[in-house]
């Protein structure tokens, strides 16, 4: 009886609604040039779980217990939060603390003010207040730069997050995010293999059922060029509609479909059932991946203002990385084709490589489990 | 004119209230108090204090990790305070994630998904365990709330009927009223309860529980004098329950009798679904006009407060927070709709009708329609929003 009260409480709609709030933390953060300054609300609920404020434990929280964990209250939030510009870190300090009240009580206000190295395009930022200590913790984030803000959102899923070069006219905001979009193609390694897997046997050609190096490097020239547009046409098409919420997939099956897409591409070249139609196989799992790099666009935030721009920017950036492994990989794997190390090490130990690999991604993201934490697909 | 000043006192507390407007200060002096912890005056959240200290020392003792999420879980829904939530997650989280994931741990995850309304996540978690130990009385109940609460009541009555033999015929019995009263067979339901009732099985906790579901059942078959009984039996047995106290309070607004709602819920201004009804009430009171313009910004702030964070748990309150206070019925029904795919209770729906009235949204009327029809809902407040929006 006692375990099935348990169930009882656990489970049974308590309040109407959840009262009070969850922890909240609201940072404004101000950028001019390599500049900073900034204001950071801390619940005192919060910081006494992580720091126990209530000194003489009477369940009040005064000004003087505050006013005595100062540093302390400084030390543990600024160690939590990491700003840097162009791969460099940003020196930042608390230079005063007062108290406000929001809907749910009193908090510590930290005034902070800094400076960047550099004053790159955007700041990378990296948010991990109260970690540990309260996973349901969010912290809400007003960035200004040249009198535009915009708001993002860090949690535990999202600790780390890109902002800036926005309001910075739109070559530069363009710039950022086409350099996003080549740096999530080059890191983004199931991407590359399943291009791969859909290049590697574009330098020969089926011959009854053998493979046999291609004739011209015009032949297959053509042949990467029809598995790499119909590719890029698929995941622009479905990066725009996730990115724009007209279609919206949940992110397990998205991720899921992609692993098993780079499986089987890569068992197609061992046992081929599409040989010359491989563009079409291109296109058909390009429509995922395309959800794939929303998914990824979703992360860094979105600009609300300039979606349209940031979005082509990332499309575009996709696009440049994505020739660029083809510039390298056709010449080589052309000069190549002939020889027995291509054909048999190349591109059968590679394709069996890849299939392998890909094979543990699919049952980690379709069972959510975490097999070899070593071999995670993501950079 | 009047209207005038109303909307600018309006302004200015909303101004005055708002997040963008409130001044950083320095207190008067050291012994001011700033914050009242919960734990003050409350012995359970002190030795749930001392708990959490010594699961710091050993955060991977999965004995005490259980009991502070216990704890913890206790605490979010007997205060309504999610911050408790956060606790009870962190507590779990060696073994959050983990293939292996202890059987106590996972229903307490099952929990703390309900909790933040991923209940597809809470009905996985409880699948799984089910399915290794089909016997668990305690996952069978839990899985025929959370069933209940998507509007599943097939599948949660039969949850229940399972655990006939295995747990006290009257848990059986509440669990089974829910969905039952829902589907078609309230009578049944109701004289269930009342059989149990008055074999004076049970202890306090389980008498109230089914106390508040025999006064729930009661309303919506529109014998209110029944009601009004389980209701306040109820409220002898815990004059502090939340859940309890808005059911209480929704009914008392659906009788016109705003003057007792306000004095059921004037000190719990803390809680959104309680300090939704109290002004609700004071909308209606032409004495507390004062209170309620102060309630009706500090509602607003809170929903806003929500909203930033990304907080969707929120809706169905916001959906008559907008209709009924602020008249916004476009917003209303935009809110209702989105509640109506998560959430499928009686509340759920009727919110639904009166935005999709108020906004003149035809197809969520059918929708309502439908369900109304599919699930042989026996409601009659319902059936008057029905029979009035034909």
């Amino acid at each position: 009886m006692r375990r099935l009260l348990l169930a009882l409480l656990l489970f049974v709609p308590a309040a109407p609604a959840l009262a009070h709030k969850a922890s909240d933390a609201y940072l404004t953060l101000e950028r001019d040039g390599t500049a900073l300054r900034g204001q950071w609300d801390i619940a005192l609920r919060d910081l006494d779980n992580a720091l126990d404020l209530d000194a003489n434990g009477d369940g009040d929280i005064t000004w003087g217990e505050v006013r005595a964990r100062a540093s302390d209250i400084a030390g543990y939030a600024l160690h939590r939060l990491q700003i840097s510009s162009d791969g460099e870190r940003c020196a930042l300090a608390s230079t005063s603390q007062l108290i406000d009240v929001h809907t749910d009580g009193a908090y510590a206000v930290l005034t902070l003010a800094g400076s960047c190295p550099q004053s790159g395009p955007t700041l990378a930022i990296d948010y991990r207040l109260f970690e540990g200590l309260d996973p349901q913790h969010r912290g809400l984030l007003n960035f200004v730069e040249h009198g535009d803000s915009r708001s993002v959102v860090f949690s535990t899923e999202t600790p780390h997050r890109i902002v800036g070069g926005d309001a910075a006219g739109p070559w530069a905001q363009l710039a950022t995010y086409l350099n996003e979009g080549v740096w999530h193609i080059w890191t983004g390694f199931d991407h590359i293999l399943f291009l791969l897997s859909l290049l590697l046997p574009a330098v020969l050609v089926r011959d009854r059922l053998a493979w046999r190096p291609s004739p011209s490097f015009h032949c297959s020239f053509v042949d990467v060029a029809k598995v790499v547009t119909a590719f890029t046409l698929a995941h622009s098409i479905t990066l725009s509609l996730a990115a724009l919420s007209i279609v919206v997939l949940p992110s397990r099956l998205v991720e899921s479909g992609i692993a098993m897409s780079v499986v089987v591409a890569a068992l197609n070249n061992l046992f081929p059932m599409v040989a010359n139609g491989r563009w079409i196989a291109a296109f058909g799992f390009g429509l995922l991946h395309g959800f794939g790099f929303a998914g990824a666009l979703q992360d860094l935030g979105l600009p609300t203002g300039s979606l349209a721009l940031s979005l082509f920017g990332f499309n575009l950036g996709v696009e440049a990385g994505q020739l660029a492994i083809v510039a390298v990989f056709l010449p080589l794997a052309f000069a190549l084709r002939s020889t027995w190390a291509y054909r048999r090490v190349m591109f059968a130990g590679g394709s069996v490589a890849i299939a392998a690999v890909a094979t543990v991604w699919l049952v980690e993201r379709a069972f959510d489990l975490a097999l070899f934490s070593a071999l995670a697909s993501r950079g | 004119m009047a209207r005038w000043a109303c909307a600018l006192t309006i302004a200015v507390v909303v101004l005055l209230a708002g997040e963008s407007s409130a001044k950083p200060y320095v207190p008067g002096g050291d012994g001011v108090v700033l914050e009242r912890l919960p734990e003050k005056g409350d012995p359970s959240l002190i030795q749930l204090k001392r708990m959490r200290a010594a699961l710091a020392a050993n955060p991977r003792d999965l004995q005490i990790a259980v009991a502070v999420a216990r704890r913890a879980l206790e605490a979010a829904r007997t205060l309504g305070d999610p911050r408790f939530l956060g606790q009870a997650q962190a507590a779990l989280s060696p073994w959050w994630d983990a293939t292996d994931i202890p059987r106590t741990v996972l229903l307490l995850r099952a929990s703390l998904k309900q909790s933040q309304h991923d209940f597809e996540g809470s009905l996985a978690d409880l699948d799984r365990l089910l399915t290794s130990d089909p016997m668990s009385a305690q996952a069978r109940l839990a899985r025929a709330t959370v069933l209940a609460v998507r509007g599943r009541h097939g599948e949660a009555r039969r949850d229940c009927e399972e655990l006939r033999g295995h747990a006290a015929p009257i848990v059986v019995a509440g669990c089974d009223a829910g969905p039952a009263s829902l589907s078609g067979d309230a009578n049944h339901a109701y004289a269930a309860l009342v059989v149990e009732l008055t074999h004076g099985s049970g202890n306090d906790e389980l008498r109230e529980w089914v106390l508040t579901l025999a006064a729930e059942i009661a309303a919506r078959q529109g014998t209110f004098d029944a009601a009004e009984r389980h209701f306040l039996a109820a409220l002898a047995l815990d004059p502090r329950d939340p859940y309890l106290k808005g059911a209480y309070a929704d009914f008392l607004l659906d009788r016109s009798r705003p003057a007792e709602v306000h004095s059921l819920l004037r000190d719990e201004t803390k809680n959104d679904g309680l300090l939704l009804r109290l002004a609700l009430a004071e909308q209606r009171l032409p004495e507390a006009h004062e209170a309620f313009v102060a309630h009706r910004a500090d509602l607003a702030e809170r929903f806003e407060a929500a909203r930033r964070r990304g907080d969707r748990t929120h809706r169905r309150e916001e959906a008559r927070f907008r209709l009924a206070i602020e008249s916004d019925a476009g917003a209303a029904r935009k809110l209702a709709r989105d509640n109506w795919a998560v959430q499928r209770e009686p509340a759920d729906l009727r919110i639904l009708i009166e935005a999709a009235r108020a906004a003149g949204d035809q197809d969520a009327l059918r929708i309502a329609a439908d369900w109304i029809a599919a699930t042989r809902l026996e409601d009659a407040a319902i059936a008057a929003l029905m029979q009035a929006s034909r």
